[in-house]
């Protein structure tokens, strides 16, 4: 065949690529059994991630969901910038989703701000924390953005993600817009952002809000499959997906004083909202059936 | 112009190299090194230090010889008591650094004698600067601990942040309410230039705490399913802060701590120990059985630590003194590795 390394004589035999491969993979779990590595102030693991735990998301988001990515101009290859998105799936299987594509599309690490009860868990607080993820707070937002981070939010919070299957695609209350008086106060623009095919992958029709309440959880979902099915209840549906990111919406026009405007940060808030309400209707008819060959 | 400067705490190993550094300073001409010793008892202030417990006990005759301790005049004096207005009103002191605040309980006086020697010394030491004419400079040793640990705090503590859980017991709680004591100094004689350093845990090779005695045990419980950040700082840079602030005017509240942080994990494969982890309510029983025998502090504080973790933000400290501090967290660690020959298990290249 005509790709032999040795054949064509530029390639030295001793350094093939298996090798290389092997010899990487060895310096990589020295560098880990020694705790030789680097973590930021908010305990960010980028070598874990990048060569361990994303790599374990990547077949679900190609060939699970086929994630398809749409107007990734909007990211900015550098600098601060705050990405802004419907959440929804009963389970925060979009963030993933969307860090992935942020990931290996845009080249860009996403930190994420997340509600405090996935910092009091056992293993899913360290997890986000060694993915890049922080607690939603305007403190670490306002920190993360001065130090030119992509910062993702999901304004809606429990309120979308944990929301019933029949309200699909109805963006809920946004919060207090903290996070658009952190954009204004860091000066970065804002990305309004749609994610398609979510809401179909545990679609939730019932809650069991007493036994959620005992379990201090936010909401306990009955889905056509859990807890019918059992562990297997919780495998996600395969449904198509779709993400685009929207034209930035700029804050440095503003005085960073602006952010202590109620009346200013309410109509940016709403502003956005509805600038993510249009994208994610216009994506969800592009999308069409959420399992094409079937629906 | 000369200075007298009165340092608290001096029998233990970091109050100790204060209080020599300061003895060498030309422009210093008299430094009083007190402790309170809390065993009654005829002997002297460095024999009972092993007494005072917690954090690095070195007895102050160890700094004698390298010439300059010999300024170093001991004075023994319980802080719970009135007698230090008598020292300060005696010898014209003008610069107090205060380093007396006790981490944990001694074996022999347990807990109620450790908030005592905390909280009343500091208020008795406080009350006796208040009255004091001549004393223009304080310096008090806090602890990052006044932060607490908690899920739902921002991931940096800045020292204008308020926390969310505060701490409720122990240790912390005192330093709380020292700085509660100080601050109401600090209004109230705004004469006085006040500094109030909140320092991460100290690590270095002279340094015995529960944090360093933790590290080398050969097998370290973990809470299950918690990675916390912790912040640690060098004594040398600890000492160059102290003198910094005890010799020049930096009025605020600092926080003093290394670059960066460490996950509790990297910690444990950089010590080449195994960990256990264990779900938080063993780890909690755990914590009490040791803190029984005297080996390891186990408080709920740590157990919180353990979990969420902490880190602090020193840029005020940076700007404020020009200047940053030599060690990392990871290089202070690694620094008090090397000092007690602790290294990874596998590879151990990384010296």
């Amino acid at each position: 065949m005509t790709a032999d390394p040795v054949a064509d004589g530029t390639a030295d035999p001793a350094a093939d690529p298996a090798a290389d491969r092997t010899a990487e993979l060895l310096a990589f779990l020295r560098r880990r059994l020694t705790g030789d590595y680097e973590v930021d102030e908010f305990g960010y693991d980028a070598e874990l991630t990048d060569k361990v735990l994303l790599d374990l998301l990547r077949p679900l988001y190609r060939h699970w969901f086929r994630v398809e990515t749409a107007e990734l101009k909007h990211i900015p290859d550098e600098g601060g910038a705050l990405v802004v998105a419907n959440h929804a799936g009963t389970l925060p299987v979009d963030a993933l989703m969307m860090q992935v594509a942020l990931h290996d599309e845009a080249g860009r690490a996403l930190r994420l701000l997340g509600a405090d009860l996935v910092y009091q868990l056992p293993v899913l607080g360290h997890l986000s924390r060694k993915t890049g993820h922080t607690l939603a707070c305007p403190e670490d937002a306002d920190r993360l953005l001065r130090k030119g981070e992509l910062v993702g939010v999901f304004p809606e919070g429990f309120k979308g993600v944990g929301k019933p299957f029949s309200e699909r695609y109805k963006l809920q209350r946004f919060g207090r817009g903290g996070f658009v008086a952190s954009a204004i106060r860091a000066g970065v623009p804002i990305v309004p952002t749609a994610i398609v095919g979510s809401e179909e992958i545990y679609p939730k029709i019932g809650d069991l809000p007493s036994l959620a309440r005992l379990l201090g959880l936010p909401y306990l979902p009955i889905t056509p499959f859990f807890p019918l099915l059992g562990p297997l209840g919780l495998v996600p549906l395969p449904s198509k997906w779709m993400i685009e990111f929207g034209e930035p919406i700029r804050t440095d026009e503003y005085e960073p004083g602006a952010a202590d405007d109620p009346m200013l940060v309410f109509n940016l808030t709403d502003h956005v909202r509805e600038v993510i309400q249009q994208l994610l209707d216009q994506l969800r008819l592009r999308r069409g059936h959420a399992f094409p060959p079937f629906l | 112009m000369t200075h007298t400067v009165l340092v608290t705490g001096v029998s233990r190993h970091i109050g100790a190299r204060v209080a020599s550094v300061l003895a060498a300073d030309p422009d210093i001409s008299r430094v009083i090194g007190v402790d309170a010793v809390s065993d009654a008892g005829p002997d002297s202030v460095s024999d009972a230090g092993s007494d005072v417990a917690s954090d690095g006990l070195s007895p102050p005759p160890g700094n004698r010889d390298d010439g300059t301790a010999g300024r170093i005049e001991y004075v023994r004096v319980d802080l719970r008591s009135p007698d230090i207005a008598q020292v300060i009103a005696a010898a014209d002191i003008d610069t107090v650094v205060h380093m007396s605040l006790v981490s944990a309980p001694s074996r022999s006086t347990g807990r109620a004698a450790m908030k005592e020697h905390n909280v009343i010394g500091t208020m008795q030491l406080l009350g006796a600067c208040q009255r004091s004419a001549t004393v223009r400079r304080v310096v008090v040793r806090s602890t990052t601990a006044v932060y607490g640990s908690s899920p739902r705090d921002p991931a940096v503590f800045t020292e204008d942040l308020e926390p969310h859980d505060g701490p409720s017991h122990g240790y912390a709680k005192d330093a709380v309410e020292v700085e509660g004591y100080v601050r109401g100094f600090a209004r109230r004689r705004p004469d006085v230039t006040v500094s109030l350093l909140r320092f991460a845990n100290f690590l270095g090779p002279g340094v015995d705490s529960p944090l360093t005695r933790y590290f080398t045990q050969p097998v370290l419980p973990t809470v299950f399913g918690f990675d916390p950040r912790l912040q640690f700082v060098h004594e040398d840079d600890a000492v160059e802060v102290l003198r910094r602030m005890a010799t020049e005017d930096h009025p605020g509240t600092y926080n003093v701590a290394g670059a960066g942080v460490l996950l509790l994990s990297q910690c444990v494969r950089r010590a080449g120990r195994l960990s256990l982890p264990l779900p938080s309510p063993a780890f909690r029983l755990l914590g009490t059985a040791v803190r029984r025998a005297g080996l390891v502090d186990y408080s709920p504080e740590q157990l919180r630590l353990m979990s969420h973790g902490r880190a602090v933000d020193t840029a005020d400290l940076e700007a404020e003194l020009g200047w940053k501090p030599k060690f990392s967290t990871g290089a202070a660690f690694d620094d008090f590795l090397r000092s007690r020959e602790l290294r990874p298990l596998v590879g151990g290249a990384h010296l």
